[in-house]
């Protein structure tokens, strides 16, 4: 069973606050992996909050490759960070040649575009790019987007962490996801790795999906571009999230409803027990059947834990008004907020979203049963 | 056979029948009752006359023949009186003096039991065991990351949905705007499959109809029954008990007239409108209720005249086309009961399925598609429709299902599978395995009638004469001497087990899979079978 972290903090941080929660619930990993989603970032990208940051692992070749691509489409290089490290990986690390986090410049005639069209177009880009990159093996694409920087490597996090040097000014950021993999299901392909990311929406999971096909089967049959790899049935998680706002035009409660809907009886007595009960037959398809915790991020940098309709993963919630951490183990918790009123800490069950919001002042948390806040 | 007796060609020994009884002259107290009970009169009263050969030791005596007669049970070998093997003789036998064996090889009565130019017609099923189904193994159990749920212990929400989803966005759309959402009904996956009443007898129907109240009322489980072409009793169509109820409407068009005129009394609205269009068991062939079972009663219910034959036409004639008969019906239908009841078409299962089931992803009205396999029952119909044609449920289940998800409408029109599910008596294991293929629920006729009324009918040919109305459980007769044979409420309440007992089961598949929270509709990758060719065909794992 993986182990995930995720804190969001006025105050930047280092992404190792992060590894270290990980590193004390190693129990529950196996050091076979781990990412990292950072957003609101500090440091050099604070005054480049629009420009859109493009996150993976190259090889020489494809380097060119992607400098060629670029260039052609219209992006200048606006920033970048240089991630040097040393000559030899240690053990269970694999050797690369670049890891890339580079922010650019938008091409000229992209700047009368209406912000949806630009998400399109940035989407297209990246998987444009992965496209590239499976065809040739030389590029592993993790996110193109403003404001958001991933990165993932196979290993133990902590020795990945030291590897790549991550405690560095540079990336220092207000939100942080990480997730330490427990490689069980699937050959170590970075595209199965955790967190998820799609048009500013993220999630990682722990946990089994066990309802992954037919769901995977619905995504695929949207018509789109988007929802497509599946290398980790955790995938589908963030793809749901993404079609409940954007093509529903639905909140993060009712994100909940989607993919756990209540049972019946609980429907009928539910104050919006037939928009719900409409939901429910016509995402059937989305539902997932657990075990699973989902922690995720949203694009107004609200950070939210669901738990599965029988809550059979762990996941706790705690921190102090100004940092909010979720994790899976209440010693993850204790290592990133060691500080905190402990009797707050909070442990959603299997009808509670929770949701620290952009000013990080408090945990909100909504249960299934409540009214729903949608526009009626 | 007297030595003066005429050989024709259809003469037969009872060796060349399929089914010879086998009688015990020590045991027989000539009771009488299994000749009174045969339903097709293989047995009478036999008269035999034997010889003794009386010798003494003493040469002076020479021996002498002794003649005497003794009374027993003589099978008939006419081909219109051979035995079928139901053995209702050896159910009333005080003694256990009497069974009837099978032959040890293929019979010769199937070269001669076309007297008159007719070929054979029968009831019952196709006579081959086996299938594709039993062979479908569930292997994606939940072992790495999970702890297994628990059949016993965990909630488990194992309904199904017959009727058109609308597509989230509209749905919604629909809901702020106030625009028309289809009706839905929210059942259990495993439906009774259409049974006419007629085909069926009287105390066999509300059997039934009891065991589906009971289930619904006391059970909360959403069981519904499709009536099968022959109309519906007028008092229930007026009752409440008509929303478990699913009006089948089939080319004969009986009673349809009786349910037209009851709409206005209506208190409830039935369960769903299913139309007709083929049967898996007899593809190309229309109902048929032959004349012996078209008493005043059934007469009175289909609104014909009694003892005629009720051959439903093999296509609804007042309609041009198919595309045209599914648009107009579901139609007619939809606004009949004021677009408040799903309708849906059933059809035999057809390398053409596709072609419908394209037809019904443009037709908003289409509530589902119900698909009838070659492994499916029915009362009457031609030997050679029955052993010959079709089309096996499992790959056409799968070819629609897949081709829904090429068009991303695989939540939208609902698939439900028919033909043979259970017919070896794994219900539970076949329905999750349709399910996990695509089909959002099943439908079983046949396995009710065995599992609730002691139907004798299996794969060998035995019974098999529910045609004729002589069924010797009374399970598809119209004679009150033979249907009083059937307790009712014992029918009833083998329903209820039946159903109980396929509910645990489903549960003791799909929890290992990690599956409990909604119907595991597609999971093909839970799905495995150990013959390549199925495998590819089939999309799923191939293990051995």
């Amino acid at each position: 069973m993986c182990r995930l972290f995720a804190i969001t903090s006025e105050q930047p941080q280092s992404p190792m606050v992060a590894i270290r929660a990980m590193d004390v619930m190693r129990e529950g990993h196996d050091g076979s992996g781990v990412g990292l989603f950072l957003r609101d970032l500090a440091g050099p990208f604070e005054d480049m909050k629009d420009a859109p940051i493009l996150s993976g692992i190259f090889t020489e070749k494809g380097l060119k490759r992607l400098d060629m691509f670029m260039m052609d489409v219209g992006f200048m290089t606006k920033y970048k960070i240089t991630i040097k490290v040393p000559k030899t990986p240690p053990p269970g690390v694999p050797k690369r040649d670049v890891y890339l986090i580079r922010a650019y410049e938008y091409p000229e005639e992209w700047e009368d575009f209406s912000q949806a069209e630009l998400y399109r177009r940035l989407l297209d880009i990246r998987l444009q790019l992965r496209k590239m990159g499976e065809e040739e093996d030389d590029m592993i694409v993790f996110s193109f987007w403003p404001d958001v920087i991933m990165i993932k490597e196979i290993g133990d996090p902590y020795t990945v962490a030291e590897y790549l040097n991550l405690d560095r000014n540079e990336l220092m950021a207000r939100v942080i996801m990480a997730q330490g993999r427990q490689n069980t299901n699937y050959a170590i392909n970075l595209y199965a790795c955790h967190p998820f990311f799609i048009q500013g929406y993220s999630t990682m999971t722990n946990g089994e999906n066990t309802a992954f096909i037919p769901i995977r089967e619905y995504l695929l049959s949207r018509g789109f571009p988007g929802y497509s790899g599946y290398q980790s049935d955790s995938e589908v998680f963030t793809h749901i999230l993404h079609y409940t706002f954007t093509q529903l035009g639905l909140d993060i409660e009712s994100y909940k409803h989607i993919i756990t809907p209540l049972k019946d009886e609980d429907l009928d007595r539910h104050a919006d027990a037939q928009t719900l009960k409409y939901l429910k037959q016509s995402c059937r398809q989305l539902i997932i059947d657990g075990p699973n915790c989902v922690i995720g991020c949203l694009p107004d940098h609200s950070l939210f834990m669901v738990q599965d309709r029988k809550k059979l993963r762990p996941g706790v919630v705690g921190g102090r008004p100004g940092k909010y951490a979720f994790s899976s183990e209440i010693c993850g918790l204790d290592a990133a907020i060691p500080d905190r009123d402990k009797s707050t800490d909070f442990q959603p069950m299997h009808l509670d979203t929770v949701l620290v919001g952009p000013n990080r002042q408090e945990i909100k948390r909504c249960c299934q049963t409540d009214p729903l806040s949608l526009p009626h | 056979m007297l030595p003066d007796r005429p050989i024709v060609p259809s003469t037969l020994s009872v060796k060349d029948l399929p089914w010879q009884i086998s009688w015990s002259k020590d045991k027989c107290t000539l009771c009488g009752k299994c000749t009174a009970v045969c339903p097709v009169h293989a047995i009478e009263l036999g008269v035999f006359r034997k010889r003794i050969v009386r010798t003494s030791l003493d040469p002076k005596d020479p021996p002498v023949n002794q003649y005497d007669v003794y009374h027993g049970i003589r099978q008939k070998t006419d081909p219109a009186y051979a035995c079928v093997g139901c053995a209702t003789c050896t159910m009333v036998c005080p003694n256990d003096a009497i069974t009837p064996l099978h032959g040890d090889e293929a019979d010769k009565l199937r070269f001669h039991i076309d007297r008159g130019g007719q070929p054979r017609r029968r009831g019952g099923r196709r006579n081959i065991a086996g299938g594709v189904l039993d062979r479908i193994k569930f292997l994606r159990i939940s072992m790495l990351t999970d702890p297994a749920l628990d059949a016993g212990r965990h909630e488990f929400e194992l309904k199904t949905l017959l009727g058109r989803i609308l597509p989230p966005e509209e749905n919604l759309k629909f809901i702020r705007e106030n625009g028309w959402i289809p009706p839905v009904r929210e059942i259990y996956p495993l439906i009774i499959g259409g049974m006419s009443f007629g085909a069926l007898s009287p105390n066999m129907w509300e059997g039934l109809q009891m065991g589906v109240a009971y289930l619904n009322e006391e059970l909360g489980m959403p069981v519904r029954i499709s009536t099968g072409e022959g109309g519906c009793p007028p008092r229930l169509l007026r009752s409440r008990f008509l929303k478990y109820v699913i009006l089948q409407i089939a080319s004969g068009y009986f009673g349809w007239d009786e349910i037209i005129h009851a709409i206005p009394e209506m208190t409830e609205d039935p369960c769903a409108i299913e139309i007709k269009y083929g049967q898996g068991a007899k593809p190309g062939d229309g109902g048929l209720l032959m004349w012996h079972k078209v008493n005043k009663l059934i007469a009175a219910i289909r609104g014909v005249p009694a003892g005629v034959s009720l051959p439903s036409p093999p296509t609804h004639q007042t309609k041009y086309s198919i595309e045209e008969s599914v648009a107009k019906m579901i139609q007619s239908m939809s606004m009949a009961w004021g677009f408040r009841v799903p309708v849906y078409p059933k059809i035999s299962a057809t390398s053409t399925a596709l072609a419908v089931l394209n037809n019904l992803t443009r037709n908003p009205f289409a509530a589902g598609l119900s698909i009838d396999g070659e492994d499916g029952g029915t009362g009457a119909a031609y030997n050679v429709s029955m052993n010959h044609m079709g089309h096996p449920i499992a790959t056409n289940i799968r070819d629609c299902y897949l081709n829904l998800v090429q068009v991303g409408m695989q939540n939208e029109i609902p698939l439900f599978a028919g033909g043979g599910v259970g017919k070896n008596g794994n219900l539970a294991a076949n329905a999750a395995a349709l399910i996990m293929l695509g089909a959002s629920g099943v439908q079983t006729g046949k396995y009710v009638m065995q599992a609730a009324a002691g139907c004798l009918g299996s794969e060998s040919d035995r019974c098999n004469i529910c045609n004729i109305g002589a069924c010797p459980k009374g399970i598809t007769s119209q004679d009150p001497r033979l249907y009083r044979r059937l307790d009712v409420e014992k029918v009833a309440e083998r329903v209820v087990d039946m159903f109980l007992g396929f509910d645990i089961e489903l549960k003791k598949i799909v929890a290992p899979l990690g599956r409990s929270t909604s119907l595991p509709i597609g999971m093909s990758d839970a799905l495995g079978i150990g013959d390549h060719h199925a495998a590819e065909r089939l999309s799923i794992k191939y293990v051995v």
